[in-house]
């Protein structure tokens, strides 16, 4: 009962954080839309028992990437407008329709199939199994997923280095 | 107990609403924030999916998309600024070839 009542609060708070960010005019506000739409997820991670990739969630999501965006927005500026009219019309709407149709087909799938597909799905759930604690965390990370782990640090030292560089990038004439 | 076809659901939601705005936007930072959105999506897919079959590697993997996507945003938001300084535009329209 508690975890429908927060599905649907969560759910909803997600969906109107998401539209936000595609209907507002001005980028800060699709960025505040988007906060919502993380924190609302971070919620049903918890309610999940996803308690550590709920708290990264918020601590690099909420807090570091959105304080990156929210920067980047203030230092290019948000005066300007943005165009409205269509270059290319029946494009956009031919892939959005098809997309559309996908997705959806997608979605009855997941809803309406009872899971056929994924046949370990029947069983019942075991909250202990999945009990997202840092310790059992931690566990598979640093045995079965040792090499993908220390990949990542490598990826956040290339990372890091590639923006220093496209920061100090000048213009060579003038 | 919430079905788990209902976060299913409410995840491809998500992800069709930041596909259409990746689709209908020409701002580049608010196209960013809709791939945020579309990871996010999956993430949820995978947290679900992940308690459905009782299974902790759900978790594991979002660990992983949440370091990638860190990532990425750095990267990303720098190119942005640097063509921002060459430019002075973020709209993704004016950038259409490929020349500094």
């Amino acid at each position: 009962m508690v975890e429908t009542i927060l599905f649907v609060l969560a759910a909803a708070g997600a969906l109107a954080g998401a539209v936000t960010v595609v209907l507002a005019r001005n980028p800060i506000y699709s960025a505040v839309g988007l906060l919502g739409t993380l924190f609302s997820v971070a919620v049903l991670y918890v309610v999940q028992l996803a308690h550590l990739v709920a708290a990264v969630q918020v601590i690099v999501y909420a807090g570091a990437v959105m304080t990156l965006f929210l920067f980047v927005i203030m230092l290019i500026g948000v005066d300007k407008e943005e165009k409205r009219e269509e270059n290319l019309p029946r494009q956009r709407l031919w892939v959005g329709a098809v997309a559309g149709v996908i997705i959806l087909f997608a979605a009855g799938v997941a809803v309406f199939g009872d899971f056929a597909w994924v046949p370990a799905a029947t069983g019942p759930v075991d909250q202990e199994a999945t009990n997202g604690t840092v310790q059992a965390i931690a566990e598979p990370l640093f045995t079965d997923w040792v090499l993908a782990f220390e990949a990542t640090a490598l990826l956040l030292t290339i990372a890091a280095a590639g923006a220093v560089v496209l920061a100090m990038f000048r213009r060579k004439r003038n | 107990m919430v079905d788990v076809g209902w976060y299913m659901a409410l995840a491809a939601a998500l992800f069709l609403i930041g596909a259409l705005g990746m689709l209908l936007r020409r701002n580049a930072l608010v196209m960013f924030m809709c791939i945020e959105l579309m990871l996010n999506a999956v993430n949820l897919t995978l947290i679900s999916a992940g308690r459905a079959l009782n299974d902790l590697d759900g978790q594991v993997a979002v660990f992983f998309i949440l370091v990638v996507a860190a990532a990425e945003v750095v990267v990303g938001l720098a190119i942005i600024v640097a063509i921002f300084r060459r430019r002075a535009t973020a709209s993704v329209d004016e950038l259409s070839e490929l020349r500094g």
